[in-house]
């Protein structure tokens, strides 16, 4: 694609952005996924839209199996009931060994295609770079400008990137079944831990009342006594059943946000690690640009060794052309 | 620019057509050899597979019909994604297609017809050097 091409299509997809068409938004997404350097362009084309953002983010996560697309679905059926416009971004794994990847989960979603007041991105975690993927959350902040009520991240509960994203959103569920109950265990520590709400889906099948009392026990276990609550609410997606008390729940959370003022802590603590993350990606692509450099492969030998400092490196780096 | 890495493929099956264990086997395929691979499903109409299409801003949309109305519904799937904005879409047919009906799909703006056996390494391929 010549260089003409791409800047045609970079306005084409600003320009159908600001004029809240939705193929705008699908060509931005490719955009900034593709390049975290073309998204700080994008960004800063779009400013303004990003002060927008009555948008509620609400993560959703869990074991493979679990129904998180069905209830994604179901979910939006009763925010559409409501006349609320939803955005929704479902992820799944890039294959490490091809580096392609089925994106499978808007099957589930099926009745929302023609709805002009859904919008469904499939999108792949594509590695990144140092496990980090920047772009997932570039997606989420396009998708917020744009201007949705609700924005549902559906991603699968274990790695580090699906942790990422979760420490992204405003809500997180962890959706569980029944004859998952050992992953409790084995899910990522902190995805427990961050939870706001807790659904056990396929409710109707055995071990689904021990899973509530486990799930409720845990949360009094809880050494610190948060100031909310999280719920554990019974649903069987596939069925609609439990999804009006699931988005009530969800709402409910989000006034608590609100009027806690938490809203404004986890803004602050998501911008830092968003900082963070930007100066890590970029701090890795220069090392992996100049590791070949014997001056600064040397510096990097006496860091790790402890013989200098890290501010010395830096400042190598930094003054690397 | 870096995004050509990256080729996405909404494979569909529109229409009535109720054998879908080819189109989930190329989805396979697909994603083995690097791709991005969306799947609406079975029973999809040109609308939706048209608004899919859009939405995930995919490089190639490959239609998997095996129920003989190839010919109609790739009409349908065409003009439905000229009203997307998408007039430029790739085009792919894989299924069962007599050989006298490939020109018919051609003129229609179908890039390729993949009948019954082709191999996955071409379709991959094929696929490839279309969206460079």
């Amino acid at each position: 694609m010549g260089n003409n091409d791409a800047t045609d299509r970079i306005e084409a997809g600003i320009q159908e952005f600001k004029a809240r068409k939705e193929r705008g938004l699908a060509k931005l997404i490719t955009l900034v996924e593709a390049s975290p350097e073309l998204g700080n362009s994008i960004f800063s084309r779009i400013g303004e839209s990003l002060a927008r953002s009555e948008c509620h983010v609400i993560g959703f996560t869990g074991p493979p199996g679990a129904g998180k697309s069905t209830l994604v679905n179901a979910v939006t059926a009763v925010l559409r009931g409501g006349g609320h416009r939803v955005g929704i971004i479902a992820v799944d794994p890039t294959s490490p060994f091809s580096g392609g990847a089925m994106l499978g989960d808007r099957i589930r979603m099926e009745r929302h295609y023609l709805d002009a007041g859904v919008f469904i991105r499939s999108l792949a975690t594509r590695g990144g770079v140092g496990g980090l993927s920047p772009a997932t959350k570039d997606v989420l902040r396009l998708m917020r400008a744009f201007g949705f009520d609700y924005l549902l991240v559906e991603t699968v509960g274990v790695g580090q990137t699906e942790l990422d994203v979760m420490m992204a959103v405003d809500t997180v569920v962890v959706v569980l079944v029944p004859e998952a109950g050992d992953s409790i265990q084995t899910m990522k520590a902190g995805l427990m831990e961050i939870g706001d709400l807790f659904v056990v889906n396929k409710a109707d099948r055995p071990g689904s009342d021990e899973l509530r009392s486990s799930l409720r026990a845990m949360q009094g276990l809880a050494a610190k006594r948060r100031p909310w609550e999280p719920p554990v609410i019974a649903t069987q997606a596939d069925q609609d059943i439990g999804s009006d008390e699931l988005v009530n729940a969800i709402d409910h959370h989000a006034e608590h946000l609100r009027q806690t003022g938490e809203l404004e802590v986890r803004r602050s603590l998501r911008e830092e690690r968003e900082l963070l993350d930007l100066v890590s990606v970029h701090l890795i692509n220069r090392w992996n640009a100049l590791k070949d450099r014997p001056e600064l492969a040397e510096l990097a030998s006496q860091v790790v060794s402890r013989r200098i400092g890290v501010d010395r490196f830096l400042k190598a780096i930094a003054e690397s052309a | 620019m870096g995004h050509s890495r990256h080729i996405r493929v909404l494979v569909a099956k529109p229409g009535l057509d109720g054998h879908d264990r080819g189109a989930k086997v190329i989805v396979q395929a697909l994603r083995d050899a690097g791709m991005e691979v969306i799947y609406t499903g079975l029973h999809q109409t040109p609308k939706q597979i048209a608004r899919v299409a859009m939405q995930e801003d995919v490089n190639v949309v490959g239609l998997s019909i095996l129920s003989g109305a190839h010919e109609a519904l790739c009409q349908m799937v065409m003009d439905e994604l000229r009203a997307e904005g998408l007039e430029n879409m790739v085009v792919v047919v894989g299924g069962t297609i007599p050989a006298a009906d490939v020109p018919k799909l051609q003129a229609i703006g179908v890039k390729e017809v993949f009948g019954a056996g082709s191999r996955f390494e071409d379709i991959a391929q094929s696929i490839s050097a279309h969206v460079q």
